[in-house]
Formats: structure tokens, C-alpha cells, sequence
């Protein structure tokens, strides 16, 4: 290897002076970055939203409770009757959509960066929708006898194979010596296009309960969730995510394109067919929980983004926003139409279509340009 | 030992020699490069000698851009080997590579919004891990870097707000961020006005002068070419037609050959290096 440079200054002031403009270090032992300050305060801001909206949904129901009492109920007090409406009936709800909406944001987030376009979204190419007609196929089939622990384990694992076969025949039919942004969209949303119309046509051929069941679950719903709908998702995340911040080292290296990245040192094809996976895993585990919550997988990450000021989705600040957004989304969902619940997805697609227009707006006005 | 494992060794071991006796950084021995089925080089060998400015020219789709991808790894022979200080370059650890080479492909893109001095901060990769991303040495080579190119009060502006010029001197500031003795840049002055032409070689003709880097360049343009590399290699459909000084290579007769050009051949009033006056067909 090269011989370092000499530093030119004592070691002191080395580590306090921001000797490249904008990048100003942060360096304890063997640990080093950039400092920015407007990542920290967009985390820690969405973060505050995040528990406010946590805590205003908790409270609304047949007994609503202040927000004071379930902030104070979540840290531990609280009377038993609050710490059972709150811990037991309606808590599980509130942390289903939080982690659904992060895992499905971070996953939005690593393949918007992959492909380097936001159309590239697990909810626009058709991951989810994999991920879904797999889950539907498994519900129509197993008709009544999907019940307790078969619905727990099968639905998860169908949906996870449904995902990850999606976005293998996406990835297969996009791949021509490297992967462009705009085919891995076409051809992704052709596909979702397809499985879109094949749950379609389950939910014809299927018995009226099965369908019933099927359809609640296809808009996206967090209603009934319970812990066994929680705990999946939380493992997913407490693994996946501390491995995409890892990988997301080397997601700032592929955003140069292939070459670029080759020659700075990165295996871009492994590194890539590693993030894809992390980002199949956490959408399709998501969608098992939850089923396919429209656009918050494409939103979040953009809006990340433009508060954080990056040129690309931070991951840290997705999942947080993401989060967040989910449990708005929800708490629209089971209050703003008096004593009728919506679907949280019926929410989110309400919101999130008009932010797709105006991609397809701003993308189409480039490729013309 | 067996003599054939100590010539194995030997050869691992020692750094390749030219014919004069200067180190061999780069070798090509026999490449085939293609896409698919299309062969575009056969059977090529070249030398890139230790602090060496070297330039490959010739008419378009001849391969030279191929023949330098090879070189920079990111196409491997379906035959022969390209090799990095006497070592198969695709038998070695990338990122150890890339603490050696540094390339520059062809009209390279940034993502959009990024800032010059993240650009340059990025050539550090290969000295990197995810938890050390801004070491002091990073940061000292980064700012040197930004200095050297002139770039320093650019760094917190977007890529896309510059222009060509500017651009073009970020990303040679990058690759000399990565801090590789080796430089390969593909057309590093296409798109670019004469004067940012001129601006970029000169550039790389002081890297070369003041930094000791050796280059292996793509280029277009004969009279530049000719001017600020010390070696020109002349390729046409896929095989090294002529190499050696500029004044050697850039002959009448070769440029009928090569690029089927009739043309004068005259000294360069600035640089007295051989400047190319075409006479056209009618």
C-alpha cells in the first residue's frame, strides 16, 4: 500500500478543523464519519413525530385516553385497567404499523438507491404484490384450516418465497451486462401488473369467506393485529436493519454506477444481490404482517431524503419517517371517518398516488429532455 | 522445490522487466476482450512501463476503450491475462487493486445533488470500512486532492451546477483522492471545449510530472495526443498497429493505415511534437 500522507498539522487540531468544507469529521478511536448535523435533527425530529403519533393512535377508541396517560402507561405506569386497553388491546396495532411502515420504507430505501430511480420502490415493481399472491394463494387454499399457528408460520414464509421469486424474475428479465434504473422499473411494474391480475382471479375462483378475508388483507390493513403480528416483523428489523446501515457503506459506492464502483474496489454484483435481498426480505416480511400498505415503501425514503438534503435515501431517517407515516396513515384510517375504519392501505394510496403522478410527470419530462 | 514451482514464485514475486530494463506495471498477454460473442480485441499484448504517459488512439469501435476497461478490470479476457505488477489482476482482492489503480471511465455520472467535496471524499473507498469513513488520512489526502485540482472553494457546490471543465478536474481529483500510482482515464476530455481539453491534459501531464502517477489514457484528439503522452499506442480493429514516441507512431503512412486520413505530418510550432494537417478527399 501507498505510504500515507504526512499530516500537516499537530494531531489536536487535526481532528477539530473542518479542512474540507462540509465534511466535518467525528472521529472516536477506531470509529470515523462525517458529522452532519441535519441528518441527527431530522432522526431525532421524525422520531419525536413518530411517538406523538404512537400515542395519539393508542388513545383513540371506544376509551379514549389522554396522551399524557399512555405516554405514561408505554414507560411503565399507568392503572391495569389503562396498561390492559393500551399494552394488550391496542398497542400491538400501533407497533405493527410502526415496524411494518420502517421495514417497508428502509426497503424502498436500498432499491431506490440501487437502481438509482424512486420508481424503483418493492410496492411499484412488484415485490409486495409477490409477496401477495403468494400469501393469497396460501389463504384461498387452505381456505378454514389457515388458522393459528399454520396462518402464523405459512403466511410469512409464503409471502417471503412469493417476494423473493418476484424479484428474481425481475431482477432475471432487467439484468442485461448490469442493471439499468428505468428497465428494473418497466419491467417490474409489467410484473406487478401480472400478479396484480393473478390475485385477482384467486379472489374470483375463491369462496366467499376465503375472499373476504383475502381482500381485507390485500388493501392493507392493521386491523385485529396482535403481538404474534409484531414479533416477526421486530426480528426482521432488529437484523436487517443494522445490516443495511452496514451495507449502506457500500450503497454510496454503487450510486456511481457499475464501473465507477468496480474501480473503486466495490464487488458490485454481490454487494448488490446482497442489498436486493435484505430489501425483498424486509418487504415481503412486512407484507406478511400487514399485507401490500400502498407507497409508503416509495414515499417514505423521497421524503427522507429532501429533509435530509442527501443525494440519495438515508436509511436511518426512512425507517423512522416510514414509521411514522404508517401510524398517521392509520390513525386517518380509524378516525377521520366517524364510526367507519378503513383500511390503513386505502390511506396510503390516497396520499401517496398523487406523489406517483408527479414521478411519472417529472420522469417522463426527462427522458423527453 | 521443484524448478517449476521456483519459477512460479519468481515470477510472483518479482516485478515484470521491459525490453530497456523499466518496470512493467501493466501487461496484457494475449487478451481476447469482447461482449458476448463479438470478439473486439484478439490476441493483444501490451506493456504499460512504470511512469509512462500513455496514450491509445485510434478510429472509433478499433477497442481501445475495451483494450482499457480490460486493463482497469472491469472486463475480463474470455483468453489471455491482464496482469498488475507481474500479478493476474483478476486473481487479486478488488479492493486491493483499487489501492494501486485508480480509473476514470468514459463521461462518468454522479448522483444527483451530490457535492464536489463527497465526489472527492469518495475515492477513499478503498481505504475505508462502514464504521471509518472519515479518517485523518482521508481527510488529508481529500483536501490535498481538492488543492491540487483547484478545487478546494467548490467543495460544498453540486457536481451538476458546474461546468464541463470544472467537472472533469473533480473527478481526476477523486481518482487522485484514491491515491493510486496507476491511472487509467477513458476520453477524459470529450464533451469539453478546447481550452477545458487543454486544462484537463495539463492536469494530467503535472500528476504525471509532479505526482509520478502513470497514466494510460483514451484519446480522440491526434495533436493533443501527440503532445501530452510520452507513448502512443496505435490500435485499429482490434490490434496494436503501431506503438512507441509520438514522433515514431503519428507517420503519413500510418494514419492512411489507421484511420484511412490523408494527411500532412508537420512539427508543432508550440511543442515541436508531430501535429496531424488533414488534406481531406477533394
Amino acid at each position: 500500500m501507498a505510504a500515507p500522507t504526512q499530516p500537516t498539522l499537530d494531531p489536536a487540531a487535526r481532528e477539530v478543523l473542518e479542512r474540507v468544507p462540509g465534511r466535518r469529521p467525528f472521529r472516536r478511536g477506531p470509529v470515523s464519519g462525517v458529522w452532519r448535523p441535519r441528518n441527527v435533527l431530522v432522526l431525532v425530529a421524525s422520531f419525536v413525530v413518530l411517538v406523538l403519533a404512537v400515542a395519539l393512535n393508542v388513545g383513540r377508541g371506544e376509551f379514549p385516553i389522554g396522551i399524557p396517560d399512555v405516554l405514561a402507561t408505554l414507560f411503565g405506569g399507568g392503572d391495569p385497567s389503562q396498561q390492559f386497553i393500551i399494552l394488550e388491546l391496542r398497542l400491538p396495532r400501533s407497533l405493527t404499523g410502526l415496524l411494518v411502515g420502517g421495514a417497508l420504507a428502509v426497503s424502498g430505501a436500498i432499491m431506490q438507491s440501487i437502481a438509482r430511480n424512486p420508481l424503483a420502490s418493492p410496492d411499484i415493481i412488484g415485490i409486495t404484490w409477490g409477496a401477495s399472491a403468494a400469501a393469497v394463494t396460501l389463504i384461498v387454499l387452505g381456505g378454514a384450516g389457515l388458522v393459528g399457528a399454520l396462518a402464523a408460520v405459512g403466511l410469512p414464509i409464503a409471502a417471503l418465497i412469493g417476494g423473493l421469486v418476484a424479484a428474481i424474475v425481475i431482477y432475471g428479465l432487467a439484468w442485461r451486462k448490469g442493471i439499468q434504473g428505468f428497465r428494473l422499473v418497466l419491467v417490474g411494474i409489467g410484473i406487478n401488473a401480472m400478479l396484480v391480475a393473478v390475485v385477482n382471479w384467486l379472489l374470483i375462483v375463491a369462496q366467499v369467506y376465503e375472499a373476504a378475508r383475502a381482500t381485507v388483507w390485500i388493501n392493507g390493513s392493521l386491523n385485529a393485529r396482535g403481538w404474534e403480528h409484531v414479533v416477526p416483523v421486530g426480528i426482521a428489523l432488529l437484523v436487517l436493519v443494522p445490516a443495511a446501515l452496514v451495507l449502506s457503506f457500500v450503497m454510496g459506492a454503487l450510486q456511481y454506477g457499475d464501473d465507477t464502483a468496480r474501480g473503486l474496489g466495490v464487488r458490485v454484483d454481490r454487494s448488490r444481490s446482497l442489498l436486493l435481498l435484505v430489501a425483498v426480505v424486509l418487504a415481503a416480511v412486512a407484507t406478511a404482517s400487514a399485507g401490500p400498505i400502498a407507497f409508503v415503501a416509495l414515499v417514505s425514503p423521497q421524503i427522507a431524503q429532501r429533509l435530509v438534503g442527501s443525494s440519495r435515501p438515508p436509511v436511518g431517517a426512512s425507517l423512522v419517517i416510514g414509521a411514522a407515516l404508517t401510524v398517521l396513515a392509520d390513525l386517518i384510517a380509524r378516525t377521520a371517518f366517524g364510526g367507519v375504519e378503513l383500511p390503513v392501505g386505502v390511506v396510503t394510496a390516497v396520499l401517496g398516488a398523487p406523489y406517483l403522478l408527479y414521478l411519472l410527470v417529472r420522469q417522463g419530462r426527462e427522458a423527453r429532455a | 522445490m521443484t524448478p517449476n514451482a521456483e519459477t512460479a514464485l519468481a515470477e510472483d514475486t518479482q516485478a515484470l522487466v521491459g525490453s530497456d530494463g523499466t518496470r512493467v506495471r501493466l501487461r496484457a498477454e494475449g487478451v481476447r476482450l469482447g461482449y458476448g460473442e463479438r470478439v473486439v480485441v484478439d490476441d493483444l499484448d501490451l506493456d504499460v512501463l512504470q511512469g509512462t504517459v500513455t496514450a491509445v488512439i485510434g478510429p472509433n469501435g478499433c477497442g481501445k476503450s475495451t483494450l482499457l476497461r480490460a486493463l482497469g478490470r472491469l472486463l475480463k479476457p474470455s483468453r489471455g491475462h491482464v496482469l498488475l505488477d507481474g500479478r493476474k489482476i483478476d486473481e487479486m482482492p478488488t479492493k486491493q487493486v483499487a489501492t494501486v489503480l485508480g480509473l476514470l471511465p468514459q463521461a462518468p455520472t454522479a448522483p444527483e445533488g451530490l457535492t464536489v467535496g463527497d465526489l472527492v471524499a469518495r475515492g477513499r473507498h478503498p481505504h475505508q470500512a462502514w464504521y471509518r469513513q472519515w479518517s485523518g488520512d482521508d481527510e488529508d489526502a481529500v483536501a490535498e486532492a481538492l488543492a491540487w485540482t483547484g478545487i478546494s472553494d467548490l467543495a460544498e457546490r453540486p457536481v451538476d451546477e458546474l461546468s464541463g471543465g470544472q467537472r472533469q478536474r473533480a473527478w481526476i481529483s477523486m481518482a487522485l483522492a484514491q491515491g493510486t500510482d496507476l491511472l487509467l482515464l477513458d476520453e477524459p476530455t470529450t464533451f469539453l471545449d478546447l481550452a477545458h481539453q487543454v486544462e484537463v491534459l495539463e492536469l494530467v501531464e503535472r500528476l504525471h510530472e509532479e505526482r509520478g502517477r502513470t497514466v494510460v489514457m483514451v484519446l480522440h484528439d491526434l495533436n493533443l495526443a501527440a503532445r501530452y503522452a510520452d507513448r502512443l499506442v496505435a490500435m485499429k480493429a482490434g490490434r496494436i498497429v503501431a506503438q512507441g514516441p509520438p514522433a515514431e507512431v503519428i507517420t503519413e503512412p500510418l494514419l492512411r493505415e489507421v484511420f484511412g486520413l490523408e494527411a500532412r505530418v508537420i512539427p508543432d510550432p508550440v511543442a515541436g511534437t508531430p501535429l496531424v494537417v488533414p488534406v481531406g478527399t477533394r
